[in-house]
């Protein structure tokens, strides 16, 4: 909360030591153990890690969907309200208004028995309380500025491809204008092509209409590109934060390193006929609690790293990282 | 219009390693004027997924196989393995047509073997990794020596030591574990040939490069081909000798990686290219419109048209010359051009690349 | 271990250790622990075990004679006392015992025509769902045939043209129940023939039985065991409701027999509640053991059941 902007308005989101604990056949399984950081209006974060890294976990348990399966700790201040403590009806509203979620798969998301129009008009009218006709106009609209023509909004789901489904989802996203997207793998299952249409199409409408976004994936390029910041996650905590660029080109946790290298860049002889993967697994949740958890997979770790506690600490303007192989550096936020 | 930047000076050391066997030597595999049509159902018209591909995997090679979903790679990779039966042109295993009687399919599945995307599905949840690796030897009566066999297979697709997994039942592997045990299942059998389609689709990045080394590995040391199904350019880049690129049942273009991708001729193979992020201020990705492509309903002339920048960008003398939209391209052949594209040739006034 | 090394020769008495092959069973050692943690399995399959124990021993204390209505001596229709703890019928025969011989020919019945039924359907579905095409859709059409056919008219006429007794009973179950299993495994082959492991072991060289028996089956069969644990108890209704009817041999003691000399020998008229009840009740149990111990083997098998 340094920067200037930031003074001008207070940040829409702030979640602070946020920790969602799974029950699974009895046992206590932490998937998120502790995550900071702030959003303000308009701000984009990417959230990148491995499968089983938390990173789903974290961002919907901002909204608590996962109902009573999880215990989730901390505060998530949206707007100034705590959504972890907040009643049920407030927290509705939070979802119909001011939070929505692009979901990975966007078949099953939908409901395929109604068409397209029906789903996005739905929340309109129940939450925004404008007239059929109204909801109609606004929603033909935003399938037109998804790229969906306005012959097909009576479609049903499964009359789209993977891509235009995906596009409705995002439609559907703004259809009560909110402050805040929570796009989870939103591109995952679809090809190279339409992937690069659909994060076009997020970032441009994201940029006109200063809605912040949280976005996920597993591929960390993809996020250079269409966030702001970058944060990345290992084993329930974000290990590296800062401005993705420079996340990306400088990584500074090794973890972040090995990430970045797994998708080369073509032309790149370094890369030519030798793929860089990361051996090892990740950690299984709850498996180990000592020290840092990437140690034992970390080309770079040393006895010391295997032993206390590790905490993101900032390392330059406006990045973190956690490991004791990076000096800390004041000036950044965290 | 240079899809990635900054790469001139890459070039002249990435093209120095170039492993291509020699051309006179009987491939492992190819594909002749192969055709695969599906019969139509519920109103469409027949599915052209493959439509003509020529297609050579010498021995010892890695061929990626580039393409988006819908594109007919699946489909010929199946083709490849026999599981799919072509309705036209011929499947050559080491200079011999495949035989489909299944006395025969049998023995041609002892070494020619496909990988799936899904290394979680393709796993039986009933079996553990010992069953699983053994099913191939004991469909194909190898059982002397079968738990060392297994063994062998298990600790040189890296799953060490074998005696750590051969108990665990597909549930208790990580994504990277599983396609592993999946490729120990293949090498139980002394492979010549692996297809892999989409092999590192569902795996997290960390493990894709660990696979994909595995790959790089298994030809260096048993001299495997391979042909590696894909929609990763960044795929071909990592393993690859040669590269060949799939738009709507037909290969539009192939060559060494190197020409493919550092120098690419036709408009699909570039825009593919530029959408991958490259890390670059100035990245602009070429993103191609239109629908989807369609395999019942495939355009006239050269089916990339409809969304082809190129010809979108073309003078009326120009599309008057090339006349993309009515005249077919011929079909690439191994030895022939590189790119299918009308506006390529010297005829046209159109300069390759700018 | 010490048994594969006598078996080889001594040169490869090394080899197990070195390339030692996972045990066997675990799986079912594994399902074993997993159904002790349910406990209202435990109960049905404990209620099962009960019936079973009994059936089989009966005929350690239970002679002709005391079936025989000609050579029992017991008060007619009397009411439970000490020497008849569950009364007697109107034969003088003693309601516990008959109850008792019951089971065995109730419970023959019962899962004899389940296992006719769980084979017979569990292989037209799995052979149409395999094959599909001409062959699936020709099994389907013969299935649904048996569908429309009317279950209790056609074991009637079955038990008019076999003679009455339990063997035209379990046939007319098994005709009549088949189709429903072979409905529910046709469904789950094809859901399991569209996984990619299927195609997998087809690339390796599988044929189709190898392909039905090896990947398909394990699969469909926790389902198999499952319906056909529903099977038993529909199977023991059905002989209730068929005996009750009037199908079965009067000479055989069965509960659904009893029931049905209950009702037409004046039990009703004479409020001799310990007649009617007995047997009745002892379907309700056993219908219940197969439920439980179904649900729950249903559970063990399918962690995702979990949430439900």
């Amino acid at each position: 909360m340094t920067t200037p902007t930031a003074t001008a308005s207070r940040p829409l989101l702030e979640v602070r030591d946020l920790h969602v604990t799974y029950r699974q056949g009895g046992q206590a399984v932490p998937a998120v153990r502790g995550v900071d950081f702030t959003l303000a209006p308009g701000d984009t974060l990417g959230v990148a890690g491995e499968s089983g890294c938390g990173k789903s976990t974290m961002a919907l348990s901002l909204l608590r969907l996962h109902g009573d399966a999880a215990k989730v700790t901390g505060e998530v201040l949206f707007d100034g309200e705590n959504l972890l403590t907040t009643s049920w009806s407030k927290l509705r509203a939070v979802r119909w208004a001011g939070a929505s979620v692009v979901f990975q798969g966007a078949m099953s998301a939908l409901n395929p028995v109604r068409t397209v129009l029906d789903q996005i008009v739905e929340p309109m009218v129940l939450h925004d309380r404008v007239g059929p006709k109204e909801a109609e106009r606004r929603a033909t609209e935003l399938l037109d500025s998804v790229g969906i023509p306005a012959r097909r909004i009576r479609s049903y789901p499964h009359e789209f491809s993977g891509g235009q489904r995906q596009r409705v989802m995002i439609a559907m996203a703004l259809a009560c204008r909110p402050d805040l997207i929570i796009a989870d793998e939103p591109t995952t299952a679809l090809d190279v092509m339409v992937q690069a249409q659909i994060l076009e199409l997020l970032g441009e409408l994201v940029r006109e209409s200063r809605i912040a976004v949280i976005m996920i994936t597993h591929d960390l390029s993809l996020l250079a590109h269409t966030c702001d910041r970058l944060a990345v996650m290992y084993a329930g905590r974000i290990v590296e934060l800062g401005p993705s660029r420079q996340v990306l080109k400088d990584p500074q946790h090794p973890y972040t390193r090995s990430l970045s290298q797994a998708f080369p860049t073509i032309g790149d002889p370094a890369s030519r006929r030798a793929p860089a993967g990361l051996p090892g697994d990740p950690p299984r949740p709850g498996e180990n609690d000592q020290g840092c958890a990437f140690a034992p997979r970390c080309p770079e770790a040393e006895e010391s790293c295997r032993s206390g506690e590790l905490l993101l600490w900032p390392t330059g303007p406006g990045r973190s990282a956690a490991c004791r192989h990076v000096p800390p550096q004041h000036g950044g936020t965290s | 219009m240079t899809p990635i930047p900054d790469r001139s000076g890459a070039e002249a050391r990435a093209d120095v390693p170039a492993q291509v066997p020699a051309p006179e030597q009987t491939p492992a595999l190819e594909a002749r004027d192969l055709s695969v049509v599906y019969p139509g159902s519920r109103g469409r018209g027949p599915a052209r997924a493959v439509d003509g591909v020529n297609l050579r995997i010498g021995k010892g090679e890695i061929v990626a196989l580039i393409g988006e979903s819908g594109c007919g790679k699946s489909t010929l990779a199946r083709a490849l393995v026999g599981l799919v039966r072509p309705t036209g042109g011929q499947v050559l295993s080491q200079g011999r047509p495949l035989d489909y009687s299944a006395k025969a399919l049998k023995q041609y599945r002892r070494h020619t073997q496909l990988v799936l995307q899904d290394p979680g599905g393709a796993l039986n949840p009933k079996q553990n990794v010992y069953d699983a690796v053994a099913l191939g030897p004991r469909l194909h009566r190898l059982t002397e020596g079968l738990p060392e066999r297994v063994h062998g297979a298990l600790a040189r697709a890296g799953l060490r030591p074998p005696e750590a997994f051969v108990g665990r039942y597909p549930h208790e592997l990580s994504g990277g574990q599983q396609q592993r045990a999946v490729i120990a299942g293949v090498l139980a059998l002394d492979p010549m040939v692996m297809v892999a389609d989409e092999p590192v689709a569902s795996l997290d990045a960390s493990v894709r490069g660990e696979i994909l080394k595995l790959i790089l590995h298994l030809r260096d040391e048993l001299g495997l081909s391979a042909l590696v199904v894909s929609h990763d350019l960044g795929l071909a880049w990592n393993i690859a000798d040669r590269v060949a690129v799939m738009y709507l049942g037909r290969v539009v273009e192939q060559g060494t990686v190197e020409e493919v991708l550092l120098h690419p001729k036709h408009p699909y193979t570039q825009a593919l290219l530029s959408v991958i992020p490259n890390g670059a201020e100035d990245w602009r990705p070429t993103l191609l419109t239109g629908e989807p492509p369609d395999p019942t309903a495939i355009p006239a002339g050269c089916r990339f048209h409809p969304r082809c920048g190129r010809w979108a960008a073309a003078s009326e003398a120009d599309r008057a010359a090339a006349a993309c939209d009515r005249r077919e391209l011929p079909v690439l052949t191994p030895d022939g051009a590189r790119a299918a594209c009308h506006l390529l040739e010297p005829n046209t006034l159109l300069p390759e690349t700018v | 271990m010490s048994a594969a090394q006598t078996a080889t020769e001594p040169v490869h008495a090394e080899a197990p250790a070195a390339a030692p092959v996972p045990p066997r069973f675990a799986a079912a050692r594994r399902f074993a622990r997993a159904f002790r943690g349910r406990p209202a399995g435990v109960a049905g399959l404990s209620i099962l075990l009960l019936f079973t124990l009994l059936a089989l021993l009966a005929p350690a204390f239970i002679g002709p004679d005391q079936l025989d209505v000609t050579k029992v001596n017991g008060p007619l229709l009397a009411a439970p006392s000490g020497s008849y703890p569950l009364g007697t019928d109107q034969a003088g025969r003693s309601v516990l015992l008959l109850l008792i011989w019951g089971s065995r020919e109730s419970l023959e019945i019962g899962v004899l025509a389940t296992v006719l039924t769980v084979v017979f359907g569990s292989a037209i579905g799995i052979v149409a769902g395999h094959f599909g095409g001409f062959v699936g859709r020709a099994l389907m059409h013969v299935t649904d045939w048996f569908i429309a056919l009317p279950s209790l008219p056609l074991a009637i006429s079955l038990a008019a043209v076999l003679g009455q007794g339990s063997a035209s009973i379990t046939i007319a179950i098994a005709v009549t129940s088949w189709t429903a299993t072979a409905r529910l495994v046709r469904a789950q082959t094809l859901a399991v023939e569209a996984r990619p492991f299927v195609e997998r072991a087809r690339a390796l060289g599988a044929g189709n039985w190898q392909i039905m028996l090896r990947q398909v089956l394990p699969n469909v069969m926790p389902l198999i065991l499952v319906s056909s644990t529903l099977t038993v108890a529909g199977s023991l209704l059905s002989e209730a409701t068929l005996t009750f009817l009037g199908l079965g041999s009067p000479t055989d003691v069965t509960w659904g027999e009893m029931i049905h000399d209950a009702f037409f020998g004046g039990a009703f008229t004479a409020d001799a509640w310990w007649y009617l009840l007995p047997p009745g009740l002892a379907i309700l149990a056993v219908v219940l053991g197969f439920t439980l111990t179904g649900r729950a083997v249903e559970h063990v098998l399918d962690p995702r059941m979990e949430n439900k």
